[in-house]
């Protein structure tokens, strides 16, 4: 089936067959390997990207689904190669990852976080994270990292 | 996951004219609890029909006296629309604890109530509101809907519209959640009436079901401290690695006393 629809600003078309998943259209088919799939039982949030602006588990998404709508993936966040954006950059600067295979779905998850409450609780934060596993910081400094990213979001905006 | 064709009509008439006489046809909503089971392969449907492009299926809105509430709507709408919270608070805040908020952002009601996994939430809500679910061809009053374990009173092609809630003096939910999964190991809707009280079960049985001791003893008094002599039969319960019957008897039992509490706080 051909499907079109926007992937971090661009407009794509591909063809997929109606049984590929979103996380692997973007990361077999599209080469966008930012998007990790950790269990591919929807539990982890490895996997999680923005679709029309909702933060959703792309392992548990057709990609037929996202026919016509707006996908943005972890590579999508920062517009240029220099500048990070602001969450990455609170993540870089508090020590929010250790092997970082679960970052991607944690910043997407907690970008979407601050588009909701921009000014969260620690407990808000945590309540929040129910769908994002880390196996490696005990969650103490990707919470840090998302108050101060989301300080960091109050101040661009 | 096995290979489907896959369909998008955009008409409640056209699902119901894919789905008629074909047995392997599957109606997929937000795919949040069909597409594990296609991966796992415990499901393999030939055709999958995607109702999200159906206009008119989601949203919700006031029809007199009634909440109405569409089926492809999403937990996350349902938890953030300000008409449920106003005048259901208690739904609101049960839709709000559903999973996360990726599930939230995928799952619907009409998919949550129509596979019935005797762990979810709102088919607590559904019996213990007394709801009516509408359908492409009937409505089913809550208490025929909930049939057994993954069961309901669909028939085959049949497909959930619309739940229609009428609105109680009190509600409130409790659950104790799967610290996994958030699924309900036990979690108990209250609802207080002009009618009486109705009182469901959620994650403690094989499905969801109605404690009759303990709308009775609600009925007669309407505070936590009516359900003290009030135990629950653990016989029918279920066991699994994360509780056994006793336990989950136990929680029931805690649930609806802190369901009763919230509700007079709420209301
Ligand atoms: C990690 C995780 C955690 C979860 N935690 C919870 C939880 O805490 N509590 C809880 O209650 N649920 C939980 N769920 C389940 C979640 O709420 C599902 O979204 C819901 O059970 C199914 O809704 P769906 O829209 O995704 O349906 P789908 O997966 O698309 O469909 C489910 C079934 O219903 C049928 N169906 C769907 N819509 C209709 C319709 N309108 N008419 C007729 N048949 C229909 C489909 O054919 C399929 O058989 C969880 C799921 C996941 C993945
Ligand atoms: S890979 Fe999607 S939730 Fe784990
Ligand atoms: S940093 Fe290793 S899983 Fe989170």
């Amino acid at each position: 089936m051909e499907i079109s629809f926007v992937l971090n600003d661009e407009p794509v078309t591909v063809n997929v067959d109606p049984s590929t998943l979103l996380s692997d259209l973007v990361r077999e088919q599209l080469s966008l390997t930012g998007t990790h799939v950790g269990c591919d039982t929807s539990q982890c949030g490895a996997c999680v990207v923005h679709l029309n602006g909702d933060s959703v588990k792309s392992c548990t998404l057709l990609a037929v689904s996202v026919d016509g709508g707006d996908v943005r993936t972890v590579e999508g966040l920062s517009t240029n190669d220099k500048d990070l954006h602001p969450m990455q950059q609170a993540f870089r600067d508090n020590h929010g990852l250790q092997c970082g295979f679960c970052t991607p779905g944690m910043l997407m998850s907690a970008i979407d976080l601050v588009k909701h409450n921009p000014d969260p609780s620690e407990a808000e934060i945590r309540e929040w994270l129910e769908g994002n596993i880390c196996r490696c910081t005990g969650y103490q400094n990707i919470v840090k990292s998302i108050i101060a990213g989301a300080a960091a979001m109050r101040a661009a905006s | 996951m096995r290979s489907f064709n896959y369909h998008k009509p955009d008409t409640v008439d056209g699902v119901v004219s894919l789905l008629a006489g074909n047995e392997n046809a599957s109606v997929i909503a937000g795919g949040m609890t069909l597409l594990p089971t296609m991966k796992q392969r415990l499901a393999a449907p030939d055709d999958l029909v995607d109702i999200s492009g159906v206009a008119g299926l989601a949203g919700v809105s006031m029809d007199g006296d009634m909440l109405v509430i569409g089926a492809m709507t999403r937990h996350a709408d349902v938890a953030e629309s300000e008409i449920v919270r106003e005048k259901l608070p208690a739904l609101a805040k049960l839709a709000s604890r559903i999973g996360d908020q990726q599930v939230r952002h995928r799952g619907t009601i009409g998919g949550s109530i129509s596979n019935n996994d005797p762990a979810a939430d709102y088919p607590a809500a559904v019996l213990g509101l007394n709801a009516e679910i509408v359908t492409d061809k009937r409505t089913i009053p809550a208490d025929e809907f909930f049939v057994a374990m993954f069961e309901t009173a669909l028939e085959p092609g049949e497909i959930v519209t619309a739940i229609r809630f009428p609105l109680p003096e009190l509600a409130a939910y409790a659950k104790f959640p799967n610290p996994a999964s958030r699924y309900a190991m036990a979690g108990v809707f209250v609802a207080k009436t002009g009618d009486g009280v109705r009182v469901a079960v959620t994650g403690a049985g094989p499905g969801v079901f109605r404690a009759s001791d303990i709308e009775a003893a609600l009925a007669e008094s309407f505070d936590a401290g009516a359900l003290d002599r009030i135990s629950i039969d653990a016989s029918e319960l279920m066991s699994d690695i994360h509780a056994d019957n006793e336990y989950r008897a136990h929680l029931v039992m805690v649930m609806a006393r802190r369901a009763v509490g919230m509700a007079l706080d709420a209301g």
